[in-house]
């Protein structure tokens, strides 16, 4: 479970017994009095940075609208969505996956997948940030995209290609070892609306939010020149190790050898 | 609208996907193509070409300049009023759900008050006026009705004036900048591929 991804802050309180009696819905098969249940919502969780922190490539202003608007109205509106029904309680992660529903998204998606996308964009930059990435990552680079310069190409034409509202995301994902020599690499994706690499099994390690809304006020229609600012200037290589030290959890990025006597597709 | 919205929204957007489109067309058998019949074409039955999304959102964006005008909003009246009040209850009652419309397509769009045609055939039939939302470049056309009306609700319709506040964008829209002198021109031109009232088939 990628909690550590998921930075909402869950509030999980003890209550005292008189709400034990009043909500029986939350005492199913356990009746015992050490039983505490536990009642949750999503808070929006500060900017890891001040608001002005990231000018003159992201202003405060565009900070003022984009987290203290967008950002918390989807996270207000997901729980008023979810108050009250066994959705309580889901890690954010799980809950947009559950939401996704294989492809007919419930109520709730859009504003799940959202607010989990969030969070991860606001970590994924950071001031005085972009460069080039050092060590694994960018050996990994390397490796799956020829060249830092290639991935850059790449992700900023997936950026900027993604038509209407959406996401470019890096992503570890798993790879078939017969094809590739691997077990796992590093690709780039770009996702509509809400969606995010989760629904389909990857490990996001980079995004950022092509959304009109998170360049207008700065950039207005030039959004190539929003999406250079933000590689050269923001993405926080930092986060993105630490995140493919965690996708190591679940991928194995590195060669494996399968001689042909020992393997064969039935 | 500010003027500076319509600098970027006019002169910038509109004119890029303009731009981009003819050089998509350029020495193609398109060249030549009415835009409507190039968007249709290009929608492809769902399985959109490459020149979709720009033939639509220059399409949409033609159309949706007409829908506007300085001193407009207020209410419809003659023919279009009647068939609102007809098909809606009241004209509050399709404000209402126009506006809803427009508010929740999540993500880029647009929301269109058009005429659609009847279905079925051997009983009493006649087309009707309906509220719908596309997403993207995608409008009505496509799915073979008639555009009357449209608002943009692509953020940058309304970002640099109203920011996350959409709602307030589309009342002002009803309130102050609608053109139902253009609606009223546009449903005369629909009623020649669609009969707006009571028909009866005399059985054959």
């Amino acid at each position: 479970m990628a909690t550590a991804t998921c930075s909402s802050i869950l509030r999980a309180t003890p209550w005292p017994s008189q709400i034990l009696s009043s909500s029986p819905s939350l005492r199913k098969g356990n009746t015992r009095s050490s039983y505490r249940p536990i009642m949750m919502e999503f808070h929006l969780r500060p900017l890891p940075f001040e608001m002005d922190a990231l000018e003159p490539y992201m202003s405060k202003q565009t900070l003022e609208f984009h987290w203290g608007k967008h950002h918390r109205t989807y996270v207000d509106n997901l729980n008023k969505q979810i108050k009250g029904t066994e959705l309580e309680g889901m890690q954010l992660d799980e809950l947009l996956k559950h939401g996704y529903n294989n492809g007919n998204p419930t109520a709730y998606f859009n504003n799940a997948g959202q607010a989990w996308n969030h969070d991860f964009f606001w970590e994924s930059i950071k001031p005085g940030g972009g460069k080039k990435p050092t060590g694994e990552v960018l050996h990994l680079i390397e490796r799956d995209f020829g060249s830092f310069e290639a991935f850059v190409d790449e992700f900023k034409q997936a950026a900027a290609t993604q038509f209407g509202s959406g996401w470019a995301w890096l992503v570890g994902m798993p790879t078939d070892p017969l094809v590739e020599n691997k077990f796992g690499k590093l690709a780039i994706e770009k996702t509509p609306n809400a969606l995010n690499p989760l629904i389909v099994g990857h490990v996001p390690l980079l995004t950022i939010d092509v959304w009109e809304h998170a360049y207008y006020l700065d950039y207005q229609n030039r959004r190539p020149d929003y999406i250079s600012t933000v590689i050269n200037e923001l993405i926080s290589w930092e986060v993105v190790t630490a995140r493919l030290e965690r996708a190591k959890a679940t991928i194995n990025f590195y060669d494996v050898v399968v001689p042909d006597d020992q393997y064969k597709y039935k | 609208m500010s003027k500076q919205t319509l600098e970027f929204h006019w002169g910038k957007h509109h004119r890029a996907y303009v731009d981009n489109l003819n050089k998509q067309i350029k020495g193609t058998e398109l060249e030549g193509l009415q835009l409507g019949d190039l968007v249709k074409h290009a929608y492809n039955n769902g399985n959109p070409t490459a020149y979709f999304n720009n033939a639509g959102q220059a399409w949409n964006h033609d159309f949706f300049w007409e829908s506007l005008k300085p001193g407009g909003g207020k209410k419809p009246t003659g023919e279009v009023l009647h068939l609102i009040e007809r098909d809606f209850g009241s004209f509050e009652a399709f404000a209402d759900e126009f506006k809803q419309a427009a508010a929740t397509q999540f993500g880029s769009g647009w929301a269109w008050l058009v005429g659609i045609p009847a279905g079925s055939h051997g009983e009493d039939k006649f087309g009707k006026l309906a509220i719908e939302k596309t997403k993207d470049a995608v409008n009505p056309l496509v799915l073979g009705h008639y555009p009357l009306l449209t608002i943009d609700v692509w953020e940058h319709a309304y970002y640099l004036d109203y920011q996350n506040r959409r709602p307030d964008y589309i009342s002002t829209f009803i309130d102050e900048l609608i053109s139902w002198e253009a609606v009223t021109a546009r449903l005369e031109q629909a009623k020649a591929t669609i009969n707006f009232y009571d028909v009866k088939m005399s059985s054959i």
